[in-house]
């Protein structure tokens, strides 16, 4: 059973239960003649609430468990000795999640039956022919080994499925009995559906929690993974990105981050000044109808989906600066380089910087102007001598989000800074950014448990901590400034 | 005031001149250094607009000519002998005969069209004459003719689609001088369709196809088209929808109306700020690493796809949605709990309706937004070329599709530059969509906006 | 348009009792004043003459008109876009509403302390020669410190933060900064200081400072005064106004309205009938 159809099964109980309890609850109170507690829907709820929730809790809580166990029991089945040299078993391991995936595919395919697919044997039959009949590519011939682990692999996992539905379907009739027995018509449903529905929407809020633990542990794990193949070492401090196919190497992550930064700060020295005279010509100088035109259109720049100002960088931008900047001064002669890419990315953070400082801004107290006209300031002295020093935390805040945003940025430089791991000073070469790479190794053909792969998860880790360190640092500079004029 | 204020007198300090009607120098130098100021920040706004100008002409002139496309009519002779060679008219031994076979059906119908109208080129044998039209003819044909078993033997009206460079010479990709240096087209044949279009064979149409077809490989842009990627989208966004609106909307009201002050309850709003402004591709990183490899979900997948989507909208939704519920002022919660209401009723039956135009605007944003996602759907691998319609769902949901921005990235990276204009083109659909979605969300909030 | 004879004339427009001095000397003379803001007629048709290096105080229930007939002076309510200002305000005989006069030019002779002590978020020095330094007064360093110790004294503030002038001006206490602000108004050296309720937000101890300071400050400047408290306006104040919905009911020495005042709505007012 597919578990999609476990879940409407689930639900079809859970709704079975609603109707019955609710018709249990009237029938009592009707035979006994008397008034129930809570409305008649409330014991309905009751007990839907418990045929549905714990059964979908126990089967999340399985298919995320039933993968390690089985991972653990069946990778312990694999002897040293068919791991090739400098190979990890992780890689012996996809092949396994390979064959056995390949062995559902010839059962359902192929028309073997299971007992068929059980007298196979790797010594005899060519399995990996066979296999590739069914369009699944084995690297290999398969040891004897790896055929058993597959195999145990494949029957685990059947019968973990099999089990699981059981259980699931156990746990949700068992608990919508013993739901629909408690319903008496004194019985407090609705506090006991309330607080079923005030855990739930706890558990709702939890989610963010676990996505930021998702994040971490996968970055980490494959990270680690990482480290164990590759120094990290050289992985921090070697100045050369060269990922081969075959082995040896280099992953530097030094050149990368020099491309990021620098297309970033390229980004920042355009998106910085421009928004901020928009935030305070905006807040500061515009009318009315200028404002209501202007602020609408550069907040259109904000939502604008990242793909689009790639495919101007690439198609428009890009070109452009080649041909009337690049070539003419001799200083090189692609058409994608930093230059392109942090120019286009300094238009999407225009809108960052602008709004937010526009906030800012505002909120910097009338009174402060008011001193300061008082005195005989002009207005633009009175926002550079006085606004300005007073929305500078917020102003820095801002600029920090953006930077984050800059760094953190993808289809931009995918499409206009270019794939090529340099460290050089002129803006109009191409140079490559951290994501850049993470795309490009996550995308190749390579496998996966290679080095060249799980770089990506380390430079990964690498861009998570830097944001992370960015919004942080963002975030409590702007709540102190926020603080200090609420 | 003990201060000797008395005995202290102004005149040792240089004071601000004379009569007010007239400006002093130092004045005159600060209203200039003012209007420069001011000057800049005009300066600044233009480059915001024009920027945004730019970005959209060039998005539109490039891309505007995708949505027409040039079409060849012939009669094509569904000939027997050829398809049909036992002539027994049995669907799979005419399967057996593969677009190749296809092919002098097309060159033997241009031939005689030419013929027809009395159109010749010097130099100009059939089968190049032929490859005016797409390589993608045949294979419609054998399509036609699989579904149409009994018109085998007789002569069919089709429009086939030209050829990707034809195509170009009629938007200005393709000229006479670039044809001459161009292996795939030469002028004689631009010769020929400049004639063919006289006699009224090629003309261009609107490209519904564009809506509906499906990705086409490298060789034929002329016949690639959205379909895929658009139900690929359409099945994230529903996904993304079922799931981060419950979670989210649950989720703030826990937060806004139940979370007690402490250290938990902090650090959930410390995550959700954070996670919105993780970038976007540690998501694709979260997807592959849990919902691929770890869980096993199919790769190009639109449940992965959405699944990880769901998780980039729910900061957004969560943020609007408190928002949302911050705005319903307490009296309204007082005087439902006033008439005896429990907290949850009051919640579900006066604050959570009052809240809902915000809470459906946010919900509108954030999907606008993960609609436009790109680079974590690169991880999960719907970069992949995908030809076949996913299914119906919910097994849909587990077939490799595409996304719309994700088919525009696809087709950046293809040599031919009849991609950039179908990408651009694919742009301007997914801003369309993008135009709409933000377009409810304000009528939304204009309509149900309340000012308490 | 302000020449003596004008103001002669505008004088007896006003039902004050005339002093042959009060005739001569006139800093700041108003003539049909009138303010709207978009729709709304906040002002009507004041006329009125502020006699130099005195104390003047304007008085009224709230929205009077008085604060805003303040920041006409020194054409604060340039900065306020719907604000629109018709007659004459002249200053030593030179109309500010001129197309010619610069508000930043204006403002520095006429100076002007707020309802909320605002000082700027800047260290005590920087609050004190933000003034000077915008106006070019100081050419070098050495000028500038005399600037701001002699402001800070005629604040009589010198005292309290001599050895802290690097502290934040917003750490002070409300009195204090309200003696910054004074100083910092001062430090511009203007002619005329408007102060717009300067002690409504402060303590009783703190207020009486100000008011002392306002009594040694009237030698050297002309100041005018907004004041919710009638027993401020009899405290600091040598000539009192008294506005009610925009118009200006009266105008005379400050005694003489405490006691006898010509118009029944100041008497109302200054018995407590209403405001």
């Amino acid at each position: 059973m597919s578990a999609g159809i476990l879940i409407v099964v689930i639900l079809g109980i859970a709704v079975l239960g609603f109707i019955l309890g609710r018709q249990r609850a009237l029938s009592l109170a009707a035979r006994d003649n008397v008034k129930l507690h809570s409305l008649p829907g409330y014991y309905g709820h009751s007990v839907a609430l418990f045929a549905a929730v714990p059964a979908f809790l126990l089967m999340i809580a399985w298919l995320f468990i039933q993968p390690i166990l089985i991972e653990t029991g069946v990778s312990r089945m694999i002897p040293d000795s068919v791991i090739p040299d400098g190979g990890a078993r992780s890689l012996v391991m996809a092949d396994v999640h390979r064959i056995a995936d390949g062995l559902d595919v010839l059962a359902e395919k192929g028309g073997l039956s299971e007992e068929e697919l059980s007298r196979m044997r790797a010594d005899f039959t060519n399995v990996r022919s066979r296999l590739a009949e069914v369009g699944v590519a084995v690297g290999s011939d398969i040891p004897v080994p790896v055929l058993d682990a597959a195999r145990e692999y494949r029957d685990a996992k059947h019968l973990g499925s099999s089990l699981m539905v059981f259980a699931v379907l156990v746990v949700s009739i068992v608990f919508a009995a013993i739901a629909y027995s408690r319903v008496r018509p004194e019985m407090r449903a609705r506090n006991v559906s309330e607080s079923f529905i005030k855990a739930l929407l706890m558990g709702s809020s939890l989610v963010a929690i676990l996505t930021t633990f998702g994040i971490v542990a996968s970055l980490l794990f494959e990270s680690i993974h990482f480290f164990q193949m590759y120094p990290a070492k050289d992985f921090f401090f070697s100045l050369t990105w060269n990922p081969q196919f075959r082995g040896g190497s280099d992953l530097g992550i030094i050149p990368l981050l020099w491309g990021t930064i620098y297309v970033s700060f390229v980004a920042l020295l355009f998106a910085v000044p421009v928004g901020l005279m928009i935030a305070i010509y905006l807040a500061e100088y515009a009318g009315k109808t200028v404002r209501s035109l202007a602020k609408p259109a550069i907040e259109i720049l904000a939502g604008i989906p990242t793909i689009v100002y790639g495919l101007f960088a690439l198609i428009t931008v890009g070109p452009f600066l080649r041909d009337w900047l690049a070539q003419p001064l001799g200083l090189g002669n692609s058409s994608s380089s930093v230059l392109t890419a942090g120019l286009v990315m300094g238009i999407m953070l225009i809108p960052f910087v602008s709004s937010l400082s526009d906030d800012i801004i505002n909120a910097v107290p009338q009174s402060l102007r008011d001193g300061s006209y008082g005195l005989g300031a002009t207005q633009s002295e009175t926002i550079k001598q006085v606004i300005m020093p007073a929305a500078l935390p917020g102003v820095v805040g801002a600029i920090l989000l953006a930077a984050s945003r800059a760094i953190g940025e993808t289809m931009i430089v995918v499409m206009g800074a270019g794939a090529a791991a340099r460290m050089d000073l002129n803006p109009l070469e191409a140079m490559t950014t951290v994501t850049v790479k993470i795309v490009s190794q996550l995308t190749g053909d390579t496998e996966f448990a290679s080095p060249e792969t799980l770089v990506a998860f380390a430079l990964g880790l690498t861009l998570f901590v830097f944001t992370l360190c960015l919004n942080v640092l963002a975030l409590v500079i702007v709540r102190k400034y926020r603080e200090q004029y609420d | 005031m003990t201060d000797a204020t008395a005995t202290l007198s102004n005149n040792n300090v240089r004071q601000v001149g004379g009569s007010l009607l007239v400006l002093d120098e130092r004045t005159k130098k600060r209203n200039a250094a003012e209007a420069r100021f001011r000057r800049m920040g005009q300066i600044a706004v233009m480059i915001g607009v024009l920027a945004l100008i730019g970005l959209l002409a060039s998005i539109l002139s490039n891309g505007l000519s995708s949505f027409q496309q040039t079409y060849i009519a012939v009669d094509i002779h569904l000939d027997a002998a050829k398809l049909d060679k036992s002539g027994n008219r049995n669907p799979d031994e005419i399967a057996k005969v593969t677009t190749f076979g296809y092919m002098p059906l097309i060159q033997e119908a241009i031939k005689k069209k030419m013929a027809a109208e009395g159109i010749s080129i010097d130099g100009l044998n059939a089968k190049a004459a032929a490859e005016l039209i797409s390589k993608e003819a045949p294979a419609t044909l054998r399509n036609y003719v699989l579904s149409h078993i009994d018109a085998i033997g007789t002569t069919v009206p089709f429009k086939l689609l030209a050829s990707g460079r034809i195509d170009g010479y009629y938007k200005g990709r393709v000229t006479m001088a670039s044809a001459e240096l161009d292996k795939n087209v030469s002028p004689e044949q631009l010769k020929l369709a400049d004639e063919l279009k006289q006699a009224g064979i090629l003309t261009t149409a609107f490209n519904w196809d564009f809506f509906t077809a499906p990705d086409a490989s490298d060789t034929r842009p002329e016949a690639a088209g959205l379909g895929v990627a658009i139900l690929g989208s359409a099945y994230m966004m529903l996904i993304v929808l079922v799931l981060s609106l419950p979670i989210g909307v649950a989720a703030s009201i826990y937060l806004e109306e139940f979370a007690p002050q402490n250290r938990l309850t902090d650090l959930i709003e410390v995550n959700i700020a954070n996670l919105a402004a993780v970038p976007s591709i540690v998501f694709g990183i979260l997807g592959l690493a849990v919902f691929i490899n770890y869980a096993g979900l199919p790769q190009s997948a639109p449940i992965v796809g959405g699944l990880v989507l769901t998780l980039m909208t729910l900061p957004t939704i969560i943020i609007a949605t408190r928002a949302a519920l911050k705005a319903v002022p307490p009296s309204i919660r007082d005087a439902a709990l006033g008439v005896g209401a429990s907290k949850m009723q009051s919640i579900f039956h006066h604050v959570l309706p009052l809240a809902m135009p915000g809470i459906l605007t946010g919900t509108i944003i954030g999907l606008a937004q993960a609609l436009g996602e790109t680079a974590p759907l690169l991880l999960i691998g719907m970069v992949a070329f995908v030809r076949e319609y996913p299914a119906a769902p919910p097994e849909g949901f587990f077939d490799p599709a595409s996304a719309l921005p994700v088919q525009v990235y696809n087709w950046t990276q293809r040599g031919d530059p009849a991609f950039v204009e179908r990408a651009s083109g694919a742009i301007i659909v997914l801003l369309v969509f993008l135009v709409m979605m933000n377009l409810i969300a304000i009528i939304l909030r204009r309509r149900f906006e309340r000012r308490w | 348009m302000n020449d003596a004879t004008m103001n002669n004339a505008l004088m007896s427009n006003v039902k004050t009792t005339t002093k042959a001095d009060v005739m001569t000397e006139s800093k700041i003379s108003a003539k049909n004043v009138q303010v709207f803001y978009g729709e709304k007629h906040a002002i009507k048709d004041v006329n009125i003459e502020i006699r130099p290096r005195s104390v003047t105080a304007f008085i009224g229930p709230s929205g009077c008109g008085k604060s805003t007939f303040l920041r006409c002076i020194n054409r604060m309510n340039d900065t306020i876009d719907i604000c629109r200002v018709e007659g004459d305000i002249a200053i030593d005989g030179e109309n500010v509403y001129d197309p010619k006069v610069d508000p930043v030019q204006l403002r520095a002779k006429v100076g002007m302390v707020f309802q909320k002590p605002n000082p700027f978020p800047k260290t005590i020095y920087e609050n004190v020669a933000y003034g000077p330094r915008i106006h070019g007064l100081a050419r070098k360093k050495s000028e500038m410190d005399e600037i701001v110790a002699t402001s800070l004294q005629k604040a009589g503030l010198w005292n309290e933060v001599k050895d802290r002038l690097d502290a934040p001006g917003t750490g002070l206490s409300g009195g204090q900064q309200q003696r910054l602000c004074i100083a910092r108004a001062v430090a511009v050296s203007p002619e005329v200081i408007l102060m717009d309720e300067p002690c409504s937000a402060l303590d009783p101890i703190a207020t009486a400072k100000v008011e002392e300071l306002i009594h040694e400050l009237r030698e050297n400047y002309t100041i005018v005064i907004v004041t919710h408290s009638m027993q401020q306006a009899a405290r600091v104040s040598q000539r009192t106004a008294m506005f009610h919905l925009g118009e200006l009911v009266e105008e005379d020495d400050t005694d003489k309205m405490f006691t006898n005042p010509n118009d029944q709505r100041t008497q109302d007012y200054i018995m407590g009938r209403f405001g």
